[in-house]
């Protein structure tokens, strides 16, 4: 039973992860347009440099 | 007086060239008033081609300084500098073949909204997350972890839930506090009680290692009806978000004469008094009096009727009205918010006011349940006080359950689930909701009452039998015809192409503006327009003549029918509904029309007042009314109906009266709305029932004291499970 009290710690670390960078996409407005970055990511405009 | 006031600008103005610099100052005022940025909307923006070709195209326009498409809401935002015009944008896309409408940046206010759902979103994520460690942490406690174990997995959660509960609560909690300091019980005041009670109790029992927290369920409990609030307050900003960008479409801008130089400005920048100058085919800007020139008006926005209306000097014209033939300049007498429209507008919001009266059926479910579940739970702590000789903890413990399993966590889904479902199938078809409780209001209509011009038709003039009239003056007037932006010369001529007769040699064409066309064919003056300037007998119906080697003959015109009308109409008398037509079009036209759909209730030159006061009298005897129009004489009516649609190219007042706005041209889906409306009431109510089915089973338990946290969490997730999915049974 000794190992719970590794497993549990680590469960809710990986959980909170998630939930960290749940907040993160939403601060960075990443769904916004889910639409047109299911498209956006096909396009090769600018595969060669970055887009200025 | 003046020459004094002249004397004492004189220092100002020493050089002859100052007296303009007020203008200009004006002049530079009225430019600044549009910012460097811009809202195109791009309704036919599909796929990753859409978003190279757009971006590179505007970025390629000198002086935008980024682009940047957004597929989701079919929009591109616009940064540019100040010189670049909207005009210039749109010809750019209209070169790539994207059709652009300006979006008034002010009228989306996507801001506020967007932060709401954000936040929404924000503790649905949180109560996920918690939810989903809580429940792991049972699912030990469930299949039978002892002693310390279970009182550390009980710590766990209690760590995890009570911060979870305290802030994706919070929604709950205000709205439950304001409906209490109201004096009501609305739903949330049961869920916020069932919240905190499931909370303490399983403190309390962890504290006195019990063997039963209710962690699990009031995380649970949380995470589902927040599900409900998202879906609910997403439908309702879709509806918004579409219902501003209609706003927004119509940018309101006037041609204002400055000196003689014609600056487009913003409405709100015009003042009573500016002269104004309104080109022919453009509505109408601002409320005012005709200075110059001579044209027609089409007032049927206004007052149904399709014959244009004679302008000249002196003319009193209204804001809404299209100018048809020539350039007006107009001196205002209102404008912005003081307008005819503007006011109407207010008088409509107000008519709204009452709508908000009717009760929706979630109101009326939770009117039913919310006093319930609180005597269940007290009676239940009442009954083991009593039984178990005043025992506390076990009474409430008892209460706590019956609250949780009573608490309306499938009631939360009930409606928004169904409502979410129906309106993405109606947007799909073309039918934007922007009432919550007009799918409801649908299911229960037994009358449509239709408006004539610009609903059941488009309001687009279409000659009749032109194959009858002679071949020469049928080329004559197609020459004639072509010369003219008039929209009874544009069918025409439009007519005469699709019957392959090649118009005439006319020579020397040119449009009296108010009057029609005249030329020079074969040596003699020809002439199409109005009855008297062409020496012809006026017909009763919406007619131009031609006036051709010392003949007349005269051209007459119905109005173009709206594509799906008759369809709409056939099954929505086939579906038992009782449809009437009301107009405020001379009754020609009208008998003609209703002839054609079969509709045999008809009446005509109705009065803006006298709709309303139909409809009212129908709602009087004990009917649903369902009215259909588009016009400012509809928007009573509208208001006053029991439920109303509008067409997209409605005025801005109709669409805001109005609960329902029709996007596309077709009006068919308007029966579909009717069935779909009956069908999502029925899904409603069943969605209450089953709900309710879960109760019936799991109250009794509860109130015995065999209810484990174990029966709370799965009738839970079950009932909500099964009314989601009935939602989604819709089609």
């Amino acid at each position: 039973m000794e190992i719970l009290a590794i497993l549990i710690p680590v469960s809710l670390l990986l959980g909170g992860v998630g939930l960290v960078a749940f907040f993160w996409a939403m601060k960075t407005r990443q769904f916004d347009d889910p639409e047109g970055d299911s498209h956006r990511i096909l396009t090769r405009d600018w595969d060669d440099r970055p887009k200025p | 007086m003046t020459v004094v006031e002249d004397f004492g600008r004189a220092p100002i103005s020493a050089c002859p060239a100052c007296t303009v610099v007020p203008a200009a100052e004006r002049i530079a005022a009225m430019r600044a008033e549009r910012d460097g940025r811009v809202v195109l909307s791009l309704p036919g923006a599909e796929g990753a081609v859409t978003i190279s070709t757009v971006e590179a195209a505007l970025a390629a326009v000198p002086g935008v300084r980024s682009a940047r498409v957004n597929l989701t809401l079919k929009r591109v935002s616009v940064n540019t500098a100040p010189e670049v015009t909207v005009a210039q944008l749109i010809a750019v896309l209209d070169g790539i073949g994207q059709e652009a409408h300006e979006l008034d940046p002010g009228l989306l206010s996507a801001t506020e909204t967007d932060r709401q759902g954000r936040d929404l979103l924000m503790r649905l994520g949180v109560a996920f997350f918690s939810m989903m460690n809580v429940m792991l942490l049972s699912v030990a406690v469930w299949s039978g972890a002892e002693d310390a174990t279970r009182d550390l997995f009980h710590w766990i959660s209690g760590a995890i839930a009570l911060p979870t509960v305290i802030f994706a609560g919070q929604p709950f909690f205000k709205s439950a506090l304001a409906s209490l300091r109201q004096g009501k019980l609305g739903m949330d005041v049961p869920i916020s009680l069932a919240l905190i009670l499931a909370s303490s109790i399983s403190v309390f029992e962890t504290l006195n290692s019990g063997h039963h927290a209710y962690f699990d369920a009031a995380v649970m409990l949380a995470f589902f009806l927040l599900v409900g609030r998202y879906l609910d307050h997403r439908t309702r900003a879709i509806a918004r978000s579409a219902a501003e960008e209609l706003a927004a479409l119509e940018v309101p801008r006037a041609v204002v004469l400055v000196d003689g130089a014609e600056i487009e400005t913003v409405i709100s920048a015009v003042a009573p008094g500016d002269m104004v100058l309104v080109r022919p085919g453009a509505r109408m800007p601002v409320d005012g009096v005709v200075i110059h020139g001579a044209s027609e008006l089409d007032r049927s926005l206004l007052t149904g009727e399709s014959l244009p209306v004679q302008a000249g000097p002196g003319t009193v014209v209204s804001a809404g009205e299209v100018n048809l033939t020539g350039p007006l300049t107009l001196q205002v007498t209102a404008a912005g918010k003081d307008s005819s429209l503007h006011r109407m507008a207010d008088l409509v919001a107000m008519a709204e006011g009452a709508k908000t009266r009717y009760t929706s059926l979630a109101d009326r479910a939770s009117r039913l349940y919310s006093p319930l579940v609180h005597i269940l739970s007290f009676s239940a702590f009442g009954y083991w006080m009593w039984a178990t000789g005043g025992d506390v903890r076990h009474a409430i413990n008892i209460s706590a359950a019956v609250l949780i399993i009573t608490c309306p966590c499938a009631l939360g889904l009930a409606v928004p689930a169904v409502i979410t479902s129906a309106s993405g199938k109606l947007f799909r078809k073309g039918l934007l909701i922007k009432h919550g409780t007009a799918l409801e209001r649908l299911a229960e209509v037994d009358s449509v009452v239709f408006d004539k011009t610009g609903t059941l038709t488009l309001g687009m003039p279409e000659p009749v039998v032109l194959a009858d009239q002679p071949q020469d003056a049928l080329a004559v007037a197609a020459a004639l015809a072509a010369g003219s932006s008039h929209p009874l010369a544009r069918a025409l001529a439009e007519g005469a192409r699709a019957l392959g007769v090649a118009p005439a040699a006319v020579s020397d064409i040119r449009e009296v503006p108010g009057q029609g066309i005249e030329g020079d064919w074969q040596g003699a003056r020809v002439r199409l327009g109005r009855a008297d300037w062409c020496g012809a007998d006026p017909l009763p119906a919406t007619a131009t003549y031609l006036a051709m080697a010392g003949r007349t003959h005269a051209f007459a015109f119905t109005d173009r029918l709206r594509p799906g009308a008759a369809k709409a109409v056939a099954a929505l008398q086939a579906a038992g509904k009782r449809v009437e037509l009301l107009s405020g079009d001379a009754e020609a036209p009208v008998r003609d029309l209703a002839q054609r759909l079969g509709i045999s209730d008809w009446q005509a030159g109705v009065l803006p007042a006298e709709k309303a006061a139909r409809v009212a009298a129908l709602t009087a005897a004990g009917r649903r009314v369902l009215m259909v129009g588009d016009g400012l004489n509809d928007t009573a009516a509208l208001a006053a109906a029991h439920v109303s649609i509008s067409p997209a190219s409605a005025l801005d007042a109709a669409r805001v009266a109005s609960d329902i706005v029709l996007l596309g041209q077709d009006i068919a889906p308007i029966a579909d709305a009717l069935r779909i409306g009956r069908q999502s009431a029925r899904r409603m109510i069943e969605n209450f029932l089953i709900s309710g089915g879960y109760n019936v089973v799991a109250v009794p338990l509860a109130l015995i004291g065999h209810a484990t946290p174990l029966a709370a969490a799965l009738a839970m997730s079950l009932s909500s499970i099964t009314v989601s999915l009935n939602a989604m049974r819709l089609k």
